[in-house]
């Protein structure tokens, strides 16, 4: 128990007096995952989009291949990142293995399936309720796509913080791409395992604390945005009632 | 010398329209001329709002069937300009002015443009006030308003109204026939589907009566009401809704 109160205290210790080693993979952490973010989130929602609005051949096989990597193992990607990107890999003349631009790569990999599966289903209802009227006034189909993620924007913005949250949270492929090279690709998620192997508990156990803050506040975030669209469907209800 | 006849805006050649093995519409004739107000009666099913979107050219090629023609419009040298409005409007969430005004992108019309025909539309309709408003919080009554601004901020030629009063209180109908008899005073021809066939008395010159996907009759509002030789099957929907008709 002792082990546990004393580690705490230097955790919060460090985090109140701001310990470089600690603020360094914060950063790093919240760096790498917001642009994965936006790089996923921008490939997801055109897939997504993409999915929704055009018919093809096979697309019931693809729509299922999407659904099926939404419990894509993150460890898996990793692996597959490292084989692109190792030296005898097809990209591996980019030179990007074990630098944070292939930890953006993996995560953003990780985040397409979840981004494109929720905005596929998003907009297909979106389409249900006003595909007609808008194609009546002008739009064609990725115009229509477009206009309806502005619509729906509350939701797209949920559904980009629970990617986020996905992509923060994740270790194994940072892991295996990165290689957690102190102060270059070390994260939080990959110094905690590291940390806990070693003993060092109080550094493990801040950046838990702050990953956790992290989680808590995107929850935070998503609860506010649903609540928020709640309300103005209510409000849209009452005034059709 | 005698004038050439009118080009009609729209026309339908033994059009029709299927779903899977489900067929909505089929074999309808039709021509819309410029000033038209055809009113498109029927029970539930009968492919009135299929109809319209046929006329509209909103159903995709595998469910249409038959021959479209939307003809340039002589002597202005340019396609009809056509809009809908829907029995329940899909707004976005966005305040009531970037509704207008989206409609207008969407059309094309130049930024400069579209400002100015937005306050237009909307002082038309009476939502100016409210211009800034989340779309969303209107009134049923007041949606569909800004829905009408929304079309006819787009100056059509045609406009498509699909049971455009069906949802709203009186006072809200009331207020949405104006509309529609001012648009058609413009000379905005209109095609609309209504059950009420008061309100098709009041605002169509042609009405047009529906039954399991096929247009059984179609004549000038006052002979589909008073000629005899009206279909059995129209004759039997009329004593239905207007039980005063022997």
């Amino acid at each position: 128990m002792s082990v546990i109160t004393e580690s705490l205290s230097t955790a919060l210790q460090m985090l109140t007096q701001g310990d470089e080693r600690l603020l360094h993979t914060v950063g790093l952490s919240l760096q790498v995952s917001g642009r994965a973010c936006v790089l996923g989130g921008l490939l997801g929602l055109a897939a997504g989009a993409a999915l929704a609005v055009t018919r093809f051949a096979g697309q019931s096989v693809v729509v299922g291949l999407v659904n099926t990597l939404l419990a894509l193992p993150s460890v898996v990607v990793g692996l597959l990142v490292y084989l692109l990107l190792s030296r005898q890999g097809p990209l591996g003349s980019w030179g990007l293995l074990f630098t944070p631009a292939a930890m953006v790569v993996a995560q953003s990999i990780l985040v397409v399936p979840l981004v494109a599966a929720l905005s596929r289903r998003l907009l297909l209802s979106a389409l249900a309720e006003g595909g007609d009227q808008l194609r009546s006034l002008g739009a064609g189909r990725f115009t229509t796509a477009l206009v309806l993620l502005v619509h729906d924007r509350l939701a797209v913005l949920t559904l980009l913080l629970t990617a986020f949250g996905r992509a923060i949270a994740e270790v194994g492929a940072v892991m295996i791409v990165g290689g957690n090279i102190a102060g270059i690709t070390r994260v939080m998620t990959t110094t905690i395992a590291l940390e806990t192997s070693k003993g060092d508990l109080p550094l493990a156990l801040a950046l838990g604390l702050v990953l956790l803050a992290v989680v808590a506040v995107l929850n935070a975030g998503v609860a506010l945005l649903t609540l928020r669209g709640a309300r103005q469907g209510v409000v849209g209800a009452e005034a059709m009632a | 010398m005698k004038a050439p006849p009118a080009q009609p805006l729209v026309t339908l050649i033994d059009a029709g329209a299927q779903f899977g093995s489900t067929v909505a519409l089929s074999g309808v004739s039709l021509s819309l001329q410029r000033g038209d107000r055809l009113a498109l009666v029927g029970a539930n099913g009968s492919g009135k709002t299929t109809l319209l979107r046929l006329l509209h050219g909103l159903l995709p090629a595998p469910h249409a069937r038959g021959m479209r023609h939307a003809h340039a419009l002589h002597p202005e040298g340019r396609a009809a300009v056509a809009a809908m409005v829907f029995q329940r409007p899909f707004l976005l969430n966005l305040p009531v002015h970037w509704n207008v005004q989206l409609g207008l992108w969407l059309h094309g019309v130049p930024t400069a443009l579209r400002r100015t025909r937005t306050e237009q539309a909307l002082a038309r309709v009476g939502l100016a006030s409210l211009a800034k408003r989340p779309a969303r919080s209107l009134s049923g009554g007041q949606q569909q308003r800004l829905a009408l601004a929304r079309a006819w901020a787009l100056q059509p030629d045609i406009l498509f109204l699909d049971e455009p009063t069906a949802s709203l209180d009186p006072n809200a109908k009331r207020e949405v026939e104006d509309l529609m008899a001012d648009f058609a005073r413009d000379g905005v021809t209109l095609v609309f589907s209504t059950h009420n066939l008061g309100q098709a008395k009041r605002l169509a010159t042609r009405m047009a009566y529906l039954e399991a996907g096929r247009l059984v009759v179609e004549r000038p509002v006052r002979e589909f009401f008073e000629s005899p030789g009206l279909p059995e099957q129209a004759q039997l929907f009329l004593k239905g809704e207007l039980p005063w008709i022997t």
